[in-house]
């Protein structure tokens, strides 16, 4: 087994009761690492992150987390083994302070969180100031930030990211991928699904093109942006 | 010389409504937490409420055989310790099974819970109504002479003391909870967002626990300051609360504690001054359609805002 | 031979009773099976039709309104609309709401109801309720029916005096349990052939999936107040030969909101929600299992009496009733535990619960 493999998934066919949405899908995040998902809208792509945190029916196929398999146990229990999860939309509790939405991400937590949150507070200084307010009084981007936040605290091994930018201004945007990589930096690999596929695979080591519920291409960031189909199917509407 | 308007109105109308209202937010807290948190409206919530007055009675009546007689405060301390214990196995054996099924089995289940407890209580004690406290409550002397050498004399009962303080003491307790302590924090985060708290790795299994602790504690509060203002106790009691209790929670806001708190405030006021006359003679609205109140400020709410005062959450 | 007689009357007198009770049930299958709409005020809507059959057809009264002395058949038929119009206005508030609210908002209509009729001496003669309710075929053998058109033309008063004197008493008994038999037959039908209708089946498609539904162009609001009014429709004539059945009716006690909704939705449950046989069959079993445990409970409490004479019967007596009530309450929970499809299942794919509560 290789052991520099954070994150597999093998061969995973799962779906929502008797609707199956992911036929066929194999991926792997591997230490330091920022792979992303793209492809066209309705492809399962979110689906996959839902997968992974157990909150779908899985029909076959398996996700191991280093060399712990994670198929079928609770997703609150995958959480706590280290797989943080970011949801697109409404990842933040809004009637909570940023403060009390960090204290939640480290619900698991006894110790130590003192210097914890410090450190969260010098990788996202926007929110150092803000720590008092409510989180549903935060604009889109200051959102992302505190959810992103919340699911590092559990000391993830992996961070699972659904659309980071999905409704964000451009400027917000940028913000937001040059936070994905100080995050990637500090050590963390990342697997996220995105929308802007120009820019995410950009700052992405490596990316997955899934079409159907199932992977077609994968590639490098730079290969896949390079690659003439998949600039003709999802890049190039894009600018 | 206060007016005589003032006088009526406060001693009559204002401070009985308030002690209702109180009575009401406390019901009323169970009710928005376990529809926040649980996302159900639990039936059976006045049934705990009115188990724990009776209970209240019964360790009252067991404590004098012994000679001890006991104020009901002292005897609501084991019949909502009870009445917590009643709502946990309610939970576990009749809820619980059905956490993943459309949320409407639980309704069902709680209102079969709403028989089952009621009939419980009849055929222990009957169905008549027992008297909780024997007398007329005659209003505080001290509080009496003391307002009236302001010449705003006040005509409050030692009971409606006893409720007016114990719900400020209640709430004081509950909002350091939900405000200071993590399992508080967490009953927030759950109620808000019950997806993002699982996979936010919160143990939701122990909030929905707490839940019930703090919902069958104020429920048992409720209960027995009811019992205590109206001086007897049924077994519809529980019954009765239920409606006001719903368009407390409604009007604050589903999943909003204080908003329902206040709701149940404004119900309780809203039900008491709808006796006053305000035009001409008689009451507004006849004392017969009183418990209607509620109802019409709850399907007001429901048609114009039903996200409530304090924009609680609409499912 | 008087045994024989005795249990042939207690027979019909259940199956009225049990037919009446399949009405209700049939009424609430249209919402909650057909249209997933949870009412917790069925004897709300079923005291608005015995009222107003009542106040209709009632000879007249010092007591209350009317009575107005119309044909029993206006009667049934206003009945119906009554409940129908009371459903309308409670449809365009509540239905929009989730099943929860529904449910808080019809608990409350039939506790608004019972003060009505409480409240409202003049038009309903309050607590003390009303009297005399002509009963189908029974009403024969009153005066003011057979001394007036059309009986008179059959007969003179007098000669139907001689009549009714001459067959026994219980005559009507099987022909009203009969009647109410046959109501509940042709109900079965019209609602099996409204099941299969492309209403039923789009009121499947609406209950199973909402926003599918809604984005396939089918007006979701709209069914659902349909199927909701249709309920109380059939509530309303289910509740118009209870009062029939009682001849006298009076708010708390005939109508208690929550024992009578709630074995209705027993018998529901118990039966099948969303298949109309089940509802009926439901009905009857927990009707006969309910009539029965009376038996079997007060036969118990005498057994208890004969072997301790120091037991004093009359409080086990006095409670016997709400140890039913247990009884069924437990059941209810049993059923939907251990069997939520219920005796006779639903025949389309149910909702699935888990993709219910992640879609989205």
């Amino acid at each position: 087994m290789n052991s520099d493999k954070i994150l597999s998934i093998n061969n995973l066919i799962a779906g929502y009761g008797e609707t199956e949405i992911l036929h066929n899908v194999s991926i792997e995040v591997h230490t330091n690492e920022i792979v992303s998902i793209i492809g066209p809208n309705g492809a399962g792509k979110s689906t996959i992150l839902k997968a992974i945190l157990g909150t779908l029916d899985i029909k076959s196929g398996e996700i191991f987390l280093l060399e712990n398999k994670i198929t079928g146990i609770k997703p609150s229990d995958i959480v706590r083994k280290g797989v943080g999860y970011v949801p697109q939309t409404d990842n933040v509790f809004v009637s909570l302070s940023v403060h009390e939405n960090l204290e939640m991400g480290a619900w698991t937590i006894e110790t130590n969180l003192k210097e914890k949150f410090e450190e969260l507070y010098n990788l996202f200084p926007d929110l150092k100031d803000k720590r008092n307010q409510l989180a549903g009084q935060l604009s889109g981007g200051q959102r992302q930030m505190v959810a992103m936040a919340k699911a590092l605290i559990l000391n993830a091994k992996v961070l699972l990211l659904d659309e980071p930018t999905a409704g964000l201004s451009p400027k917000y945007r940028g913000e937001i991928f040059a936070t994905i990589q100080r995050i990637n930096k500090s050590g963390l690999p990342v697997l996220m699904v995105e929308q802007n596929a120009k820019q995410a695979l950009q700052i992405s080591h490596r990316g997955y093109v899934l079409v159907d519920g199932s992977n077609r291409y994968t590639g490098t960031g730079q290969d896949l942006s390079s690659d003439p189909d998949v600039a003709l199917m999802f890049l190039g509407s894009r600018g | 010389m206060w007016e005589s308007f003032w006088f009526e109105f406060i001693n009559f109308y204002f401070i009985p409504g308030l002690v209702l209202g109180c009575i009401y937010a406390l019901g009323a807290i169970g009710i928005t937490l376990t529809f926040g948190i649980l996302r159900f409206a639990n039936f059976a919530h006045g049934e705990i409420m009115m188990t724990s007055s009776y209970l209240t009675w019964e360790f009252v009546l067991v404590a004098s055989s012994f000679g001890l007689i006991l104020h009901p405060i002292i005897g609501a301390i084991p019949a909502s310790i009870c009445a917590i214990i009643l709502a946990l196995i309610v939970d576990r054996l009749f809820y619980k099974p059905f956490r993943n099924s459309p949320t409407i089995m639980i309704v069902i289940a709680s209102f079969g819970m709403m028989l089952i407890i009621r009939s419980m209580v009849q055929v222990i004690w009957g169905p008549n109504q027992i008297t909780f406290v024997k007398g007329i409550a005659k209003p505080n002397p001290i509080i009496k002479d003391f307002t009236s050498s302001f010449d705003i004399m006040l005509l409050i009962p030692n009971k409606h003391i006893f409720i007016l303080l114990g719900t400020i003491i209640i709430m004081l307790i509950f909002n350091y909870l939900l405000s200071s302590t993590k399992i508080g924090k967490g009953m927030r985060a759950v109620s808000d967002n019950p997806n993002l708290a699982e996979v936010s790795g919160i143990n939701v299994e122990n909030i929905v626990k707490a839940t019930w602790v703090v919902g069958g504690f104020c429920a048992a509060a409720a209960g027995v300051f009811l019992a205590m203002d109206t001086q007897f106790i049924e077994s519809t009691m529980g019954f009765r609360m239920l409606l006001p209790m719903f368009a407390a929670a409604i009007l604050g806001g589903i999943g909003r504690p204080f908003g329902a708190v206040a709701g149940g405030l404004i119900i309780g006021l809203a039900e008491e001054l709808s006796a006053y006359p305000w035009l001409g003679d008689g009451p507004v609205i006849s004392p017969g359609y009183k418990s209607g109140v509620a109802f019409s400020i709850m399907v007001i709410m429901l048609i114009f805002r039903p996200s409530g005062l304090f924009r609680g959450r609409v499912f | 031979m008087e045994i024989f007689l005795g249990y042939f009357l207690y027979a019909m007198s259940l199956l009225t009773v049990g037919g009446i009770y399949a009405l209700l049930a049939l009424g609430l299958n249209v919402q909650w099976g057909f249209a997933g709409l949870f009412n917790a005020g069925v004897a709300g809507f079923a005291a608005i039709g015995a009222y107003t059959y009542a106040l209709l057809t009632t000879a007249k009264s010092q007591f209350h309104f009317g009575g107005l002395e119309l044909p029993l058949i206006v009667g049934d038929i206003m009945a119906m609309i009554f409940a129908g119009i009371v459903a309308t206005i409670i449809g365009l508030i509540c239905i929009r709401l989730r099943a929860d609210y529904l449910a808080i908002a019809t608990i409350g209509i039939a506790e608004i109801i019972k003060l009505i009729l409480k409240n409202e001496t003049d038009i309903t003669n309050g607590p003390r309720g009303i009297n005399k309710i002509p009963r189908t075929w029974e009403h024969f053998t009153e005066e003011r029916f057979y001394s007036n058109f059309p009986m008179n033309f059959i007969s003179n008063p007098k000669g139907w005096e001689v009549f009714f004197d001459s067959i026994p008493k219980w005559w009507w008994q099987p022909f009203f349990a009969c009647t109410i038999l046959t109501i509940v037959i042709i109900i079965y039908f019209l609602l099996e052939k409204l099941r299969v209708s492309p209403w039923g089946r789009m009121m499947t498609a609406i209950r199973e999936n909402e926003n599918a539904a809604a984005a396939a162009g089918k007006n979701v609001t709209k069914r659902r107040i349909e199927a909701f009014i249709l309920g109380a429709v059939i509530m309303g004539l289910a509740g118009a030969f209870l009062g029939q059945h009682l001849r006298l009716i009076e708010p708390t006690q005939t109508f208690d909101p929550s024992k009578m909704t709630f074995l209705v939705w027993v018998m529901l449950i118990a039966g099948g929600s969303g298949n109309n046989k089940g509802a009926i069959l439901g009905a009857f079993l927990i009707w006969f299992v309910w009539s029965s445990s009376e038996l079997v409970t007060n036969g118990f409490i005498e057994i208890l009496a004969t072997m301790f004479d120091s037991v004093d019967i009359s409080i086990l007596k006095n409670r016997a009733g709400f140890i039913r009530m247990l009884f069924i309450g437990l059941l209810l929970q049993l059923i939907l535990q251990r069997f939520p499809k219920g005796i006779l299942p639903e025949k389309r794919p149910a909702i699935s619960g888990k993709s219910q509560k992640y879609a989205g």
